[in-house]
């Protein structure tokens, strides 16, 4: 990947919006173009689309599969260009208001309002609202859904005298982590993900600065990353990683958390609801040991985040009735029967619908964690998040284009803090500069 | 031919004309002689021209738009705005430091270890051929698998190998307690440089062996016969035979490392300061989609690495032409 990559990218881009340099065959009305991450649920996904939904409907399906940065890359050129060559991508519920301001989603939701069999209203209340535009309208339909929420050993805890409380705060759990910390040899309290990239560390702490009473903007643009509440909860993150945290944290993401659970290595761990998935899954040693509480709070009723993959359609796209077919097949109830059928139900896209947590033998086969995760998506408040109004929805991000780049670059500081390379308030201090340089742009407009 | 060979080398004006008219019939037909030579070749700079300065062009008129892709509403003319945002970017600045270190030290001790290795392997001894075999591999594994392998198999604090041969050392004198160092952590960018020697020392290696094979051996007999110690004979021998297969191979490596990605996005992620100039862009294009910036970005990275390359090209050319010249 070196500069001439890049140029190499640019230059295609320019060709792209000198008119449709390079596009995916349009083809007829049977057949769309869509785009989206290679995570394993769009794989199964993939699989399924030609035996069950090219021959309902007649209408093929051309897949393009990228990893999320390149995904999102591709996407972002696309769109902003209305080139057209893709008919439907999966976007994240990051993503899907700033597309939507841009005039770059065609609306969904009358399409779905019209159509009694998707019934809009079984999907989970904050993910509708975080795929709602500020003119709301809702731009995207989610394929699945995920909160947080910390995952723990109940055998562990029981062998050391500690009871998870039903809704635990951080303080608990830090005094527990404490505990916990080396009562076996080579345990660890708790694994928190460190790793730089917005995607990272920033989403974990970006949960606990809000329950701790912190923002990241004021609703009037300003930054308040330097802020007492801010500053006490990063202290606080920062502090709990590196006392009883895994070893290896400033490069330890959500990969690196689930093996060191998976090998028994700690004892608790907060973060995404998918990860129970695995936890539970056949060839994990702790599968049945674990239990799952609500994510940690203290001064807000709830901490847990919310993220989603959601199909939205391209403005320009010329096929928009096949893309909506496509779009309630993948997000329907009976999609999701279908994967239970024929791939298992641990690999059900779950997370979207009131309906699958009423399915018994859904239930059956991931009960250790099916309501602790609708509860934790349910109680999700992506439009207030924290103790004070904000300028942009998002809980463990701020719902700008720019928050990619800060986030990462913020994410750099405070990994740096969690090696030890340097303070919180010094780490916090650089990136509040950086904030505040988006801030300003925001408050001139 | 052997004639038509004769016929070229002879200068045009040796050619003594009997009048102008056939001067300029000599002229002419040695013209499309010369064309005949050149035609052939003109495809081929063409495509060249097209696939590598075409888009550095676009790259340049790019750097100086004011483009991100997720603010469509807001782009235009910006002037030198985005290298004016380059250079006050403290990230920036810190990346070109860190790839300086990183390709200096990368480049440096793998030189050194790929040149021991191949000393070694250019004497005969049994089972020559399988040692060279497996000595290259790691230049054949995939950059990014090879980061991947030394991030988890290797490093890793709680499962790794380094750690785990420490506690295996540690056991056998009977201590439970051995050290763990968070090798990533306390030295971020050594992790991601030895990753790259591991990757870069075969490549040094193969250049010198093929060095050290091409020199005459007569030399170095005589040498010994008149009682050169083996230690003179490297240092007046073979290293000077040596020398440009040294700064050949310094120079290739040195092209390949400053674009390392992988190692840093894999290991470290490009944080606790190892993000070299790749990284920077990227981070730049992929997580910012400011184009404008990116682009001025790599603009100026090109430049700053034509001029190294300029005197590293100046010094490797006078050995080509040393080379013709034998």
């Amino acid at each position: 990947m070196g500069v001439t990559s890049v140029a190499l990218a640019l230059s295609l881009t320019v060709a792209g919006c000198s008119g449709g340099f390079g596009a995916a065959s349009k083809g007829g009305s049977d057949s769309i173009n869509v785009l989206m991450v290679n995570n394993p649920q769009m794989v199964d996904l993939q699989k399924l689309t030609a035996e069950h939904f090219t021959k309902k409907t007649g209408i093929k399906v051309k897949f393009t599969v990228l990893p999320e940065d390149d995904l999102r890359d591709k996407m972002s050129q696309d769109f902003s260009s209305q080139a057209g060559q893709y008919d439907v991508a999966s976007l994240s519920n990051y993503e899907t208001p700033i597309y939507a301001r841009n005039g770059w989603l065609a609306p969904l939701g009358e399409r779905a309002a019209k159509d009694p069999q998707f019934d809009q209203k079984d999907i989970l209340a904050p993910l509708r609202k975080s795929l709602t535009a500020a003119d709301g309208k809702i731009y995207a339909e989610p394929f699945y859904g995920e909160s947080s929420f910390l995952m723990y050993r109940k055998d562990l805890l029981k062998a050391a005298g500690l009871s998870m409380p039903k809704q635990p705060t951080w303080r608990e759990v830090a005094k527990m982590a404490a505990k916990l910390d080396g009562y076996r040899k080579g345990l660890k309290g708790i694994c928190l993900r460190g790793q730089p990239g917005w995607g990272q560390v920033i989403a974990p702490l970006s949960t606990v600065v809000n329950t701790f009473g912190g923002t990241w903007f004021t609703k009037d643009w300003k930054a308040k990353l330097d802020s007492p509440e801010f500053t006490r909860a990063t202290q606080f993150y920062v502090d709990l990683v590196r006392q009883h945290g895994e070893a290896g944290a400033p490069q330890a993401g959500y990969t690196e958390c689930l093996n060191n659970m998976q090998q028994g290595k700690v004892a608790m761990w907060y973060d995404a609801t998918a990860g129970a998935g695995s936890l539970e899954g056949k060839d994990s040693k702790v599968a049945g040991k674990v239990g799952y509480a609500p994510a940690p709070v203290e001064k807000t009723p709830s901490s847990g985040w919310l993220y989603t993959w959601a199909w939205g359609v391209q403005k320009a796209s010329t096929h928009q009735d096949a893309a909506w077919k496509f779009v309630r097949w993948a997000s329907g109830k009976e999609y999701e029967q279908l994967v239970g059928r024929t791939l298992g139900w641990a690999s059900v896209p779950g997370g979207k619908r009131a309906s699958l947590y009423r399915n018994q033998q859904y239930l059956e086969n991931s009960g250790a964690f099916a309501q602790a995760t609708k509860q934790a998506i349910s109680s999700a408040r992506p439009d207030d998040a924290g103790v004070q109004p904000r300028p942009a929805p998002g809980i463990q991000f701020v719902g700008v284009p720019e928050f990619a780049d800060l986030g990462t670059k913020v994410s750099h500081e405070v990994s740096s803090a969690i090696a030890g390379k340097q303070s919180v308030s010094e780490a916090l201090k650089k990136s509040q500069r950086l904030a505040q340089e988006v801030a300003d742009a925001y408050a001139d407009r | 031919m052997p004639t038509q060979t004769a016929e070229r080398t002879r200068p045009v004006e040796a050619v003594v004309p009997a009048s102008g008219r056939q001067a300029a019939r000599a002229r002419r037909a040695q013209r499309t002689k010369d064309w005949a030579r050149r035609a052939p070749l003109l495809p081929a700079l063409v495509f060249l021209i097209i696939v590598t300065q075409l888009p550095f062009l676009a790259t340049v008129v790019i750097s100086f738009i004011r483009w991100n892709a997720l603010a469509p509403d807001n782009r235009g003319f910006a002037a030198f705005d985005n290298y004016k945002a380059v250079f006050t970017d403290h990230a920036m600045r810190s990346s070109v430091l860190t790839t300086v270190l990183l390709t200096v030290t990368v480049v440096l001790v793998s030189l050194l270890l790929g040149l021991g290795l191949a000393l070694l392997l250019d004497r005969g001894f049994r089972g020559r051929g399988i040692v060279r075999t497996l000595l290259i591999t790691p230049f054949l594994v995939v950059p990014v698998a090879s980061a991947l392998l030394w991030k988890h198999a290797l490093y890793n604090t709680s499962y790794g190998l380094l750690n785990g041969v420490l506690t295996w050392i540690w056991g056998l004198f009977g201590s439970d307690n051995p050290p763990q160092p968070d090798w990533m952590t306390d030295s971020p960018l050594a992790a991601v440089e030895v990753s790259l020697i591991w990757q870069w020392t075969p490549f040094m290696m193969l250049i010198l062996l093929a060095g050290l094979q091409s020199r005459p051996t007569d030399a170095v007999e005589a040498a010994r016969m008149d009682g050169a110690s083996p230690f003179d004979i490297f240092r007046c021998l073979t290293l000077p035979h040596l020398r440009r297969y040294l700064e050949l191979a310094a120079l290739l490596g040195t092209i390949y490392v400053v674009q390392n990605f992988d190692a840093v996005f894999t290991i470290t992620s490009g944080g606790l300061g190892t993000a070299n100039l790749p990284y920077t862009i990227y981070q730049t294009f992929y997580q910012a989609h400011d184009y404008g910036r990116a682009s001025a970005q790599g603009v100026i990275v090109v430049l700053c690495s034509l001029l190294v390359a300029t005197f590293a090209l100046r010094t490797v050319s006078s050995l080509l032409r040393e080379e013709v010249t034998r």
